[in-house]
């Protein structure tokens, strides 16, 4: 799960990490309140306005700015709160701004690039840094790979003052005396917090000699968020595809993509592969749709309803290994939801496993408009046929 | 023949009073596997199935009465990984994590505790295991399977029963599939498995089907090169994945070069492995290649 910056360095605050400091907004009528508490309670004249979003390239897409006087920050942020912000990683679409972080401006004299992650290549926790922080990170790891240095943790075999101090020597911070307590805090805040992703990006070493985190950005694991009752309360429904969070409501599993070939399959990898062959085969496919290991009614139902609710659909391929649901159960499922839902769209159906052939000829003698197919290629061929 | 479990391999089942293990029981049992107990903490004294298997608190109770050489977890996420901890203190030589959504931090202390310890853990979040026409652990349906000569080994659930199915189909049949999981951080990975398949003299040849994310692919190709001599047909799923998207395994994110479909099929071709272009090709590819 992903959270804001804002409330990232939060968290990071209560390990005791110095952070940038600041307050959010969401009213416009707080705007002018904020920055005069901003500019006394920080002592800093100028300010950062920052849109909150979960996606990155902010500054790039116009959601940052540097404002030396209160105009300036007045008029910014009146600017970028409410704005549809684009970014490389928003989409076309791009994104609302319904909060801003108004923060103290620092002056700079080095900028770090910060992450820690798990690297399942070493089945060990790892920090990454490089002193070209505050740029592109993928950039530079392609450019020049040496300034890009890891250190790994973990118990045992690599401990956690060893790799905070290759970090340190890294980013040539070791004059600084509590350089090793703030890297050990970041990473009880990692570790305490079930983060799957901690970046600062940049961090950054101040004229007057501080280590300061200037940006945050935390992906949380969310199979943990039952312990972290904090953290999951900082969950944005406003920052997730509509479509994609009503599936998760039904418990199932669906992201939207570009095409026009609806796919309904259980399983995440046959999921894939079934995208995949309707690829191979001239199609595009709509999305990526899990209806999980036990397909019935119901979850045929409200897989068809996500589907259906993306315009761009124009046909339905239904792929189900039945393994221990029967697959006449599930083809009865497919043709109580078709007629319920008033189908408008072709609807190619292959059901494979326990009582595939019972579950075909069901298909077949039904009055409803529905292709069966036996194999997922044919089955691929038909739906694609069908929207070209 | 066949890898790690056969129809002597006596089970215990972690979990076995809920409703997921209570069910998954009842058809290994159908199948053939040698269920012996179950173990669910505060239901020590039950007996459950028409077999009247008996449930103990812990498996060290179990261990009392019973010799046990695998195990099954059907645990709630939240408590899996200390079944899998406990399953481990036992010296369970086989354990098998069928539970889905475990949290990352959980099993890195699973990790550790597996490093110094003799145990093969299988998943978690998989299907678990299944030796054709004598045991399964796990969910693995077991009418698709056939006794014959190749070893299946898969990251994905459905994309295991898929290549089973072709495999049997095309008149070859199977001794051993194995469902590794698709979640960061599994017990035993593509080499681990294919260790296994090389020392087993009736496995003639290996499906491997793997996904994006990850770089375990990439890894088990280059072993295979220089390693693995019997035939091995791939089949890599995730070709139009979206970059950054989470396709529902948590493994499943591509987030570096060498971890997308296209960079996985590249190296396997590289290692002098067969690919199966589409998902529907498997058994044909794998039929090719064994007659060759």
């Amino acid at each position: 799960m992903k959270i804001h910056e804002f409330q990232a360095k939060e968290i990071l605050a209560s390990y005791n990490v110095p952070i940038q400091r600041g307050y959010v907004v969401s009213d416009v009528n707080n705007i002018e309140k904020i920055i005069s508490k901003v500019q006394s309670d920080f002592q800093s004249n100028a300010v950062v306005v920052k849109a909150q979003i979960h996606a990155g390239g902010r500054g790039k897409g116009g959601g940052v700015k540097f404002c030396s006087t209160t105009e300036k920050a007045s008029e910014a942020a009146n600017e970028i709160l409410g704005m549809n912000l684009i970014t490389h990683q928003t989409g076309e679409a791009g994104k609302r701004v319904n909060q801003i972080l108004i923060t103290e401006a620092l002056d700079i004299k080095k900028e770090f690039y910060f992450a820690l992650m798990y690297d399942r290549s070493k089945n060990a926790d790892v920090f990454i840094v490089s002193t070209e922080g505050g740029v592109d990170i993928e950039e530079v790891a392609e450019k020049s790979p040496e300034k890009i240095i890891k250190a790994w943790i973990k118990d045992d075999t690599y401990p956690l003052a060893d790799a905070v101090n290759i970090v340190i020597n890294a980013l040539d911070l070791s004059s600084y005396k509590n350089a090793s307590e703030i890297f050990s805090n970041i990473y009880k805040c990692y570790s305490q917090s079930d983060c799957n992703l901690l970046e600062i990006n940049p961090l950054v070493l101040t004229e007057d000699e501080k280590i300061i985190a200037l940006d945050a950005k935390v992906d949380i694991d969310s199979n943990a968020l039952f312990r972290q009752e904090k953290i999951a309360s900082y969950h944005d429904e406003s920052e997730e595809d509509p479509l994609e969070l009503k599936a998760s409501e039904y418990g199932l599993n669906y992201i939207k993509l570009d095409g026009n070939v609806g796919c309904m399959v259980n399983g995440a990898g046959l999921a894939m592969a079934t995208m995949d062959i309707v690829k191979h085969h001239g199609g595009e496919p709509a999305n990526f749709l899990d209806v999980g290991g036990a397909a019935n009614v119901d979850t045929i139902k409200n897989g068809f309803k996500i589907i259906l609710s993306d315009p761009n659909v124009k046909s339905i391929l239904i792929n189900i290994f039945g393994g221990i649901v029967r697959c006449d159960r599930v083809a009865n499922g497919v043709i109580q939801a078709v007629k319920e839902l008033n189908l408008n769209v072709g609807v190619v159906v292959r059901l494979q496993g326990t009582n595939a052939k019972l579950a075909k000829e069901i298909l077949d003698k039904s009055d409803i408009d529905l292709v069966s197919a036996e194999t997922i290629d044919d089955a691929a061929k038909k739906a694609v046929g069908m929207v070209l | 023949m066949s890898i790690l479990l056969n129809k002597d391999t006596k089970i215990l089942v972690q979990g076995i009073t809920g409703s997921e293990g209570l069910f998954h029981t009842v058809q290994m049992l159908d199948y053939g596997s040698k269920v012996v107990c179950g173990v669910t903490p505060g239901k020590g004294g039950e007996t459950v199935t028409e077999n009247n298997l008996p449930v103990f608190n812990s498996i060290a109770d179990a261990k009392e009465k019973f010799e046990i050489d695998a195990s099954a977890i059907f645990v709630p996420p939240r408590f899996a990984a200390k079944a899998i901890l406990e399953a481990i203190e036992g010296n369970i030589k086989l354990i098998v994590c069928i539970s889905e959504g475990i949290p990352i931090n959980d099993m890195k202390k699973v990790q550790n505790a597996l490093d110094k310890s003799d145990s093969i853990l299988i998943g978690p979040n998989c299907p678990g295991l299944i030796t054709a026409e004598e045991s399964k652990i796990g969910i693995t349906p077991g009418f698709i399977c056939k006794k014959g000569s190749i070893g299946i080994l898969s990251r994905s659930g459905t994309l295991t029963y898929e290549a089973i199915d072709q495999i049997v189909n095309v008149g070859l049949g199977m001794t051993t599939a194995i469902g590794i999981g698709g979640d960061p951080i599994i017990g035993s990975s593509m080499i681990d498995i294919l260790k296994h398949f090389a020392n087993d003299n009736d496995t003639k040849g290996v499906v491997m089907i793997g996904e994006i994310g990850g770089n375990m692919e990439n890894e088990a190709a280059r072993w295979i090169k220089e390693n693995f001599d019997k035939p091995v047909v791939s089949f890599i799923a995730g070709q139009t994945a979206p970059k950054g998207k989470r396709m529902g395994h948590a493994g499943a994110i591509i987030s570096e070069g060498s971890e997308t479909a296209e960079a996985k099929i590249e190296i396997l071709k590289e290692c002098g492995i067969s690919v199966a272009k589409t998902v529907s090709e498997i058994g044909e590819t794998m039929i090719k290649l064994i007659e060759e």
